[in-house]
């Protein structure tokens, strides 16, 4: 495991600026809750992460080394929408066995079998057939294959841009459960977006608050949620619905 | 495996439409003829008959007789398989460049090398193509393989295209993106993720393009640029035939309705294909009539406020039922319905997708098409039967006393008028204002949903308004006459959660200011917590609970309520603890259970559960709930998916 940090990393869209000097630092087997508004640089920031958009300044290390351009990840992602992060034309099984690299144990067909029971396993999908369709799964149940499929690359870090948001609230407590219970058995690394500030503080150690593009407040969860300092943060967590009903 | 029998399915569906059978026929006949053709009449189509050249139709020549006295009927026959083979050799062509270079610019990036072959095949689309045909008939020489080549080319550019659009629509899928962060090479993704999305266009379109190929061919040959004597296809035929039109005009006339024939069997087949995988896509496979019937709600199950005088409903709902027809029978989303709003009342409705809670608001505002059956004991408007013929006045006291909100403010506006225009169309439309009075109502209304400079906001577009001012313009639109009524579904969940809280204080303010009522649907307990006095939690298209609001964290007694407050994370949840989960999906209209339709997720649920539905009833509380164990062992709920028991 290795920690993943962000260094000055800026990224333009021709004049528009999505993410603006940003520094910060996932730890080894932790989780970083990045919240912000809809335009606030989060999700471009993951993609930066990923290699889907290149920074325009700045560098993404892990370990202290710069990430491949090329070839295998040491990053998965797991993206917002089940429905359609998955190819609906592809076994699940398939989807997750592509994600694998390739070394001795996943040389053969039994093997890489064997791999895929072991993933769809570890996220509660054992009785799930890795022949089946996305089409056939609950909006939860595609969520738990994409995580698989993010394991499958046995990344250092991942990625994790609003799982939650698209799925019904009975859903939602699952996948989150399982986030922690993988974080917890794997002591895996994640970056972990959502505007949802109460879904963050379940999941996350640390926080950092995201506003225009730049990192506006970062800390441990209970000192950002508890005692915020920055104005924006407090009127983030003054709009959580639920506190203050009627 | 789902999707080879859907697709079957599909195909079958094809088959049995009138046009998809008539095509399906006239396409078997046209591959039968090619196929036989030349087995059975060569000998007859290649007889010289030197005593009798150019004989006009008779019983034994139906068609006349060619300058060699050979059989025309026979020549056509025969003609076809030539004809045939030589079109699906073109259109073979054309889709093979078409994919090469349609799915280049995917395969070399975003860089310059990409966009060169765009603007090439940009520039070939533009090029008429019998005339590029014409073109690279001269450069590939007079003779079948040239136009071959020339029609294949000359095609190419339609698929190119075809194929570049939909491969870039593919591209920006996350199963791509997720592909490409696994390390997947570009290649790779084309052949595995890309290229099998697009089939069904591909084959609609190369059914559709080997009948215009025939056609094409026929031009060719027509013209003397394709096939040679002695090889003849319809095209040549039809060039012999012409010259002695004046002698025998059936020389020409058959071959020209082969190639009709022919020509309109590949296209038709084309666009019954085109029409039956397209419809399944978007409406996906229907489903059997539910076999159970909804438990009938007795009289006296009136929600718990109807104490109050009734000159106070606002609106009032009994035993309202929605109803699609589907493939094979009826499907009911909203399985009766009952509740009633009083004025100054603010109602939640909340549940998962499928519940059936915005159904029954389009409903209840009559914004259901066509294609929805709406039945119901009562439902009236200001005592105003909303089920009678829609009558003007019927459609003003709509227009005019009920305002409806939408989740998604951006499609709820006309992207092409002005926000003013189109706020002050329901002054003109429903009030009789005049435009300049509807304009001024416009601005005003604009106001009191807190836009600021409204008198400057009212000339811009939709686009020029971020989320939460379109959503609150949409409120203002709704102010324009004098609701009594608003109907907001899901108004906040495209929006950030500061702009949330404002639309959300903005409704409350509207509904203490006005004495109105609102109903507010939403996924979100939470949300309807802020806002509503009293809250509806609605599963399989029926009520389960009816609720004040301050009793949903403490005192629900339904499970389905109880497992969705506590499902839902909220600032104080314990983070040691697992949350609470809701095991297994919730039933479709289409496999709603004989009995309780929450039976198979409820930790309750016994025999008479699963045989009989609970009727909704009174509660202690003076809320109603559906439940043969309301309230019972508050304190359990079952978690996670491997049924681990876990107290709240």
């Amino acid at each position: 495991m290795s920690e993943l940090r962000f260094e000055d990393v800026s990224v333009r869209y021709g004049r528009h600026t999505a993410v603006d000097a940003v520094s910060l630092t996932v730890p080894p087997g932790t989780v970083v809750g990045l919240v912000g508004e809809s335009g606030s640089g989060k999700s471009t920031l993951a993609r930066a992460t990923v290699g889907l958009v290149e920074p325009t300044s700045g560098t993404i290390t892990l370990g202290g080394a710069p990430l491949p351009r090329r070839g295998r990840r040491p990053l998965q992602m797991v993206f917002q929408d089940p429905y359609s992060s998955l190819d609906p034309r592809m076994s699940i099984g398939s989807s997750i066995a592509e994600a694998m690299p390739r070394d001795e144990t996943t040389a053969t067909r039994q093997g890489r079998r064997e791999e895929v029971r072991r993933l769809l396993e570890l996220v509660h999908l054992g009785s799930t057939s890795p022949d089946a369709r996305p089409g056939k799964l609950s909006g939860g149940q595609r969520q738990r294959v994409a995580l698989a499929r993010a394991l499958a690359g046995r990344p250092d870090v991942i990625i994790a841009d609003e799982i939650t948001s698209a799925l019904d609230v009975s859903i939602q407590g699952a996948v989150l459960n399982l986030v922690r219970e993988l974080q917890q058995e794997l002591g895996l690394s994640m970056l972990f977006i959502s505007h949802n500030l109460a879904v963050v503080r379940y999941v996350a150690s640390r926080v950092a608050v995201m506003r225009a593009g730049r990192i506006v407040e970062e800390g441990t969860t209970a000192t950002v949620l508890g005692q915020p300092e920055h104005p924006y943060t407090r009127e983030l967590l003054d709009a959580v619905p639920g506190r203050n009903p009627r | 495996m789902s999707a080879p029998t859907s697709r079957a399915r599909a195909w079958r569906g094809v088959l049995t439409t009138p046009l998809g059978a008539t095509a399906a026929v006239l396409l078997a006949l046209v591959l039968a003829v090619a196929v036989l053709g030349p087995v059975l009449w060569t000998q007859s189509a290649d007889a010289v008959d030197t005593g009798n050249i150019l004989g006009a139709p008779s019983g034994e020549h139906w068609a006349g007789t060619d300058n060699l006295g050979r059989d025309i009927v026979a020549r056509v026959l025969v003609a076809g398989r030539l004809s045939i083979l030589l079109a699906f050799a073109a259109i073979g062509i054309a889709i093979g460049v078409g994919l090469l270079l349609g799915s280049a610019p995917f395969l070399l990036g975003n860089g310059r090398a990409a966009r060169l072959v765009s603007a090439g095949v940009n520039v070939a689309v533009a090029f008429p193509g019998l005339l590029l045909a014409l073109f690279f008939a001269v450069v590939f020489g007079v003779g079948a393989t040239g136009a071959v080549l020339a029609i294949g080319l000359a095609g190419a550019p339609t698929f190119a295209r075809l194929t570049q659009t939909l491969v870039a629509g593919l591209a920006g899928r996350e199963y791509v993106a997720a592909a490409r962060v696994a390390g997947v090479g570009r290649l790779r993704i084309l052949v595995r993720h890309v290229l099998p999305n697009l089939r069904e266009p591909l084959v609609v379109n190369a059914t559709i393009g080997a009948g215009s190929s025939l056609l094409a061919f026929a031009g060719l040959s027509f013209l003397g640029l394709g096939v040679q004597s002695p090889s003849y296809d319809w095209g040549r035929l039809l060039y012999d035939g012409v010259g002695s039109l004046y002698v025998n005009p059936a020389a020409a006339l058959a071959p020209g309705l082969a190639v009709l024939v022919a020509g309109l069997a590949f296209n038709l087949f084309g666009e019954a294909v085109a029409k039956g995988l397209g419809v399944t896509e978007l409406t996906g496979p229907r489903v059997r009539r539910p076999a159970t019937k909804a438990a009938p709600e007795p009289d006296e199950q009136r929600d718990h406020s109807e104490g109050r005088p009734s000159a106070d409903v606002v609106l009032e709902v009994r035993d309202l039922k929605v109803s699609f027809a589907g493939r094979d029978g009826q499907l009911r989303p909203v399985r009766g319905v009952s509740f009633s709003v009083h004025r100054g009342e603010a109602l939640g409705v909340v549940g998962e997708s499928g519940s059936g809670k915005s159904l029954t608001a389009l409903a209840v505002t009559r914004l259901l098409g066509d294609d929805a059956t709406v039945e119901a004991e009562r439902l009236r408007l200001l005592g105003q039967d909303l089920l009678a013929e829609a009558t003007p006045a019927q459609r003003r006291l709509l227009g005019t006393s009920l305002a409806m909100v939408f989740q998604d403010p951006m499609s709820s506006f006309n992207p092409t008028r002005r926000i003013g225009r189109q706020l002050a169309e329901v002054g003109t439309e429903h009030q009789g204002m005049t435009r300049a009075e509807a304009m001024a109502r416009a601005v005003d209304r604009l106001d009191a949903v807190r836009v600021s400079d409204a008198a400057d906001r009212v000339r811009q577009y939709p686009h020029e308004f971020s989320g939460g001012m379109r959503q609150r313009a949409m409120i203002g639109m709704g102010l324009m006459g004098s609701p009594s009524l608003i109907v907001a579904d899901e108004p906040t969940t495209a929006l950030d959660v500061t702009v949330q809280q404002q639309v959300l204080d903005l409704l409350s303010a509207i509904r203490d200011a006005d004495d109105l009522a609102l109903v507010l649907i939403s996924h979100d307990v939470t949300v309807v917590g802020e806002v509503c006095d009293r809250v509806l939690v609605m599963y399989a298209g029926r009520i389960v609970e009816d609720l004040a609001t301050a009793d949903l964290a403490t005192a629900a007694q339904h499970p389905y309520t109880r497992a969705l407050v506590a499902a839902v994370p909220d600032m104080a949840t314990d983070v040691s603890e697992p949350l609470a989960t809701i095991p297994g999906r919730p039933v479709g209209p289409a496999d709603t259970p004989a009995g309780c339709a929450y039976a198979d997720r409820c930790p309750l649920a016994d025999v008479r559960c699963r045989s009989e539905e609970p009727p909704l009833e009174r509660t202690a509380a003076g809320g109603r709930v559906a439940c043969w164990h309301p309230g019972g062992e508050p304190d359990v709920v079952l978690a996670g998916p491997d049924l681990r028991r876990v107290e709240r």
